[in-house]
């Protein structure tokens, strides 16, 4: 290692211990009751998977619970009604508040650590997306004890859920509202988590050398940006039936149920991914490990994670093949369903391969993966089984694939995440986890699980629906229900062992020794017990396992030879690096402690929880109020210009504090955020083309539409809007503080202008929402984007605000270049929109 | 961007056969959907739509070709190694090359696979 001049001197004992006091200092998490405004992924990462597991847990009580009740034939320990949301929250809990949010968490966790980084970009946001999750999910479980839950299915098709005569009460809207805020927060986690692999790995992780977790996470957050928001879209026309009798999902007013059904696999699928890639991934860190070998097919990996990454889009209708859909469209995607074996069936011939070929150790997380396989395997059999539309006719809606589902769900996510647990404990608690116990509670688990679910696929042929509370004697399934139903305790015993092990007393157990199990990636870095700032000093790598195969590396990166060795500033900062070939660009300002993302998740989880209610003066109340949070939020914290420009990072590296433009971590989050928003916007517009496509005359012909003035002068509105935030970019940076202050009040203005337009246009040619879908289409468009227009003027207002107050000058322009981003999806939003509003009728 | 003559991958490059398909998919998709969906005569024979289909196959296919081959010969230009764990440029040039090649493979098998009901089914049941 070098030493620049000037510079502290590493070697020195007394240099290295002030250099630690100020680390520990600037990231200790806050002390009292200020601890829960910590934001560092350390606290924040370790939280999310406690309430995740607490979900879990809750959740496997309902499952347990059904079992219980399906034990005996014509049992009643539930009544029929309380089995319906016993059911219905189980699935929507363990998929939504548990397989999902458990990706986030561990990736917060663990993703710095690998990547050898102080934290990821956007703290504040990690900390904004777990109180929205524990708020939501809080909200959707509780409902349960006022007999109040969801009871039609974690899918809530209608036209069961969109009626009042059949599903009275408040159960579907605390279902949708509730997990749509529960989806800001996974959107949320997705931008952390691209921006994070892509941006903030250590100096010389090229993309050949990167772990091959964080190949998952980019994909994994990828998918979420394109399946959550279909949902998102779906919720909203879903919502506007229920509350304002909008008839999307009605047919005797041109709607469709099965555009809900659409919309909600065109996530649902993809999300089974969303839960299996990253338990996967965990496998991916494990195998090698205890094969004592670097992974065999590196390159054969990111094919199987891309490669299913894209395909799990092209899946969602097999679970829609007895809708009666045009045996063409089944065939596509049941030919799609079998495709998306072979990448799923590549990477486990990848760990077969590196396990074969190394001298595997057999411990704890490795029996937790073997069981895995195993059960994965049976799962992804039954899977290509049920992919092929013939069969699944016959076992839809049975037991069969009740076993299905979870072969594949606890097989390729539950047990890859039991051994992560074993793996991973000593980097959060600092300690191994028993040995002893660990076996135990691997065989109860896998005897318990394949005594619960291995019959199903039994009952499920002989005739037992699914989703029904009891069965009669005669089917002759009795025998094998009280199987599962035993098996599915002895499992759950073998849990709780887990859980136990976990939570159990240690006194003063010693600690365990650094990097325990002898692995060879950054992660192993933690110190026993760890330290809040991650990484001593941010290391270069050349190689994919640095700590087998970089000498002295773990002393070097102790002694800080290399980056950021010091806080000498008293801030929290870590890099920023390219892409292709992280080469160091700029010393990233990281947000400290604050409980604004608390309390803009409050007023946010308000928004939803008093619309579930119809409370509409207090949503009001609440929107507002956390629209203003999240403006304090952003003034305090984002966008701060620096004391100086540049500073020294060691190693004689001098790199710049402030970046803007797509150069800086912002723009990229921008970017990303609209790129999942834009995702949404084209659920509805797909929604617009499906019923173009499902009616012969769509506009219908008897209904006025918008008419063409009013969505002109809107479109003309929003363009020169568009235009001045790009102006006024160009103008700040050139100097031109008061031509572009000028530009930005305008476009501001503009905006509100053009907003105004395209909701006049269907309001005066007197389009009745509620009569027919097409008005209802129509209006569901412009107020989506007339809302965007708002926001852009917000945003606007918002950057003309900081110029006044010399947050943005020439040289830190970071916030109007990203507003000037946001405009470019607005521009196109606005396109869209009229494009199908008045040009698509005159075509059609 | 030209580097010594070939071209610099990176992920958008890394996408594009399985951005193809996924192209393939949503056109032949939505080309059933619109001859079928409104389920005005469900037994008329749908050789304009198959064909139609068809036809976005073929492009689909020799632009996935075209991925594959350049892939291809730049990785063979690079001595076609495995190996790409190096911190070199062109090890990470050679990893994403192979990658891309195993990927553009497995689109084409995909939308071959995609294409097969339009070679079965001949009308809109």
């Amino acid at each position: 290692m070098s030493k620049g001049p000037g510079e502290p001197d590493q070697e020195d004992g007394e240099v290295r211990r002030g250099q630690e006091e100020r680390l520990r200092e600037v990231w200790a998490a806050p002390k009292g009751w200020r601890y829960w405004s910590a934001v560092n992924n350390t606290e924040v990462g370790v939280w999310y998977t406690a309430a995740s597991f607490a979900f879990m847990l809750f959740a496997g009580v309902l499952a347990l619970m059904m079992r219980v009740q399906l034990a005996a034939p014509e049992n009643d320990f539930l009544s029929a009604t309380f089995y319906n949301q016993v059911f219905t929250l189980h699935g929507t809990a363990m998929m939504f508040l548990f397989a999902v949010p458990i990706f986030e968490a561990v990736a917060i966790i663990l993703l710095p650590q690998m990547l050898g980084a102080r934290d990821l970009p956007f703290p504040r946001l990690s900390a904004f997306g777990f109180w929205c999750f524990v708020i939501g999910g809080v909200f959707v479980c509780g409902s349960i004890f006022f007999g109040a839950a969801p009871d039609a299915g974690w899918f809530m098709y209608p036209p069961l859920t969109t009626n009042e005569q059949y599903t009275p009460g408040y159960g579907p809207d605390i279902w949708l509202l509730g997990l749509s805020f529960i989806e800001v927060a996974s959107i949320a986690a997705a931008v952390e988590l691209i921006v994070g692999t892509l941006k903030c790995r250590p100096p010389g992780m090229r993309l050949n050398l990167m772990p091959l977790y964080a190949w998952y996470v980019l994909v994994v957050a990828g998918m979420i940006l394109f399946a959550f928001p279909p949902l998102i879209a779906g919720d909203i026309l879903f919502e506007l039936e229920r509350m304002f009798d909008w008839p999307f999902f009605d047919p005797s007013r041109g709607g469709d149920p099965i555009l809900w059904q659409h919309l909600f696999w065109i996530f649902g699928h993809p999300e089974v991914y969303i839960v299996f890639l990253p338990a996967i991934a965990l496998v991916a860190m494990i195998v090698p490990t205890f094969a004592q070998r670097p992974i065999l097919g590196y390159s054969w990996i990111v094919l199987a994670a891309v490669g299913t990454g894209f395909i799990s889009f092209g899946l969602w209708v097999h679970h829609m093949y007895t809708t009666g859909l045009p045996s063409i469209s089944v065939g596509f995607f049941s030919a799609a369903s079998e495709a998306v074996a072979i990448p799923t069936g590549v990477q486990i011939f990848v760990f077969l391969a590196t396990l074969l070929t190394g001298r595997v150790i057999y411990s704890v997380p490795m029996l937790f993966v073997s069981g895995a396989l195993a059960n994965f395997v049976i799962g992804g059999l039954t899977g290509v089984m049920v992919a092929l539309a013939p069969f699944d006719w016959q076992a839809h809606d049975t037991y069969f694939v009740v076993a299905h589902l979870h072969y594949v769900l606890i097989g390729g996510m539950l047990f890859p995440l039991a051994a992560g647990i074993y793996y991973y404990w000593p980097i959060v608690g600092g300690r191994l986890l028993s040995e002893k116990l660990g076996r135990v509670a691997f065989w109860l688990m896998f005897v318990g699980f394949n005594a619960a679910f291995l019959p199903m696929h039994y009952s499920g042929l002989a005739g037992m629906p699914r989703r029904v509370w009891t069965y009669p004697e005669a089917l002759g399934v009795g025998t094998a229900n009280l199987v599962s139903s035993i098996g599915a305790f002895v499992f759950a015993v073998g849990f709780l062992v887990i859980v136990w092990d976990v939570l159990r007393p240690r006194g003063d157990a010693p600690y365990a020794e650094r990097n325990p199990w002898s692995a060879g990636t950054l992660e192993w870095l933690a110190n026993m017990p760890g330290e809040n700032w991650g990484v001593r000093s941010v290391p270069i790598v050349t190689s994919r396992y640095p700590i087998w195969e970089q000498p002295n590396f773990i002393d070097d990166v102790d002694k800080g030879r290399f980056y950021l060795p010091d806080a000498e500033e008293m801030k929290r900062e870590t890099l920023v690096t390219s892409v292709l070939d992280g080469e160091p660009l700029q010393c990233l300002r990281v947000p400290g402690p604050s409980f604004m993302p608390m309390i803009a998740a409050i007023f946010l989880g308000a928004v939803f929880i008093f619309a579930t209610f119809h409370w509409w003066a207090a949503t009001i109340a609440s929107m507002v109020l956390s629209t203003l949070s999240i403006i304090v939020w952003l003034w305090r914290g984002t966008a701060q210009t620096p004391e100086k420009a540049e500073k020294d990072v060691g190693l004689g590296l001098r790199l710049p504090f402030y970046k803007s433009g797509p150069h800086s971590i912002g723009w990229w989050a921008m970017c990303i955020t609209m790129i999942g928003d834009a995702t949404a916007f084209a659920g509805l517009i797909f929604g617009y083309y499906y019923f173009f496509t499902i009616h012969a005359d769509f506009p219908p012909p008897v209904t006025a539409g918008p008419g063409t003035l009013w969505p002109n002068v809107a479109l003309v509105l929003f363009a020169v809007a568009w235009a001045e935030a790009i102006l006024a970019r160009l103008s700040n940076r050139a100097g031109r503080v008061g031509m572009a202050r000028a530009l930005i009040a305008g476009g501001a203005v503009m905006s509100l202008g053009a907003s105004a337009a395209l909701l006049w246009g269907p309001f005066v040619s007197g389009l009745d929402p509620t009569v027919h879908v097409y008005p209802a289409t129509v209006w569901v468009l412009a107020i989506w984007t007339a809302a965007h227009g708002v926001v852009g003027s917000l945003m606007l207002s918002y950057c003309l605000a900081r110029s006044f107050a010399g947050q943005m000058t020439p040289e830190h322009d970071i916030d109007l270049s990203n507003v000037a981003l946001y405009w470019h999806f607005m521009g196109a939003t606005a396109l869209f929109t009229t494009g199908t509003l008045v040009l698509f009728p005159m075509l059609a | 961007m030209q580097v010594f003559g070939k071209t610099r991958d990176n992920l958008w490059t890394l996408i594009a056969a399985p951005v193809i398909w996924g192209c393939h998919f949503l056109v032949g998709y939505f080309l059933a959907a619109f001859r079928c969906a409104p389920n005005a005569d469900p037994f008329k024979n749908i050789g304009s739509t198959r064909g139609a289909i068809a036809i976005v196959t073929i492009v689909s296919l020799a632009l996935i070709m075209l991925v594959l081959r350049r892939a291809w010969r730049e990785w063979r230009t690079d001595g076609g190694g495995f190996r790409n764990n190096q911190d070199t440029p062109e090890a990470r040039e050679r990893f994403l090359e192979f990658s891309t090649l195993l990927l553009a493979g497995f689109s084409f098998a995909a939308v071959v696979f995609e294409t097969m009901p339009i070679l079965l089914i001949e009308d809109c049941r």
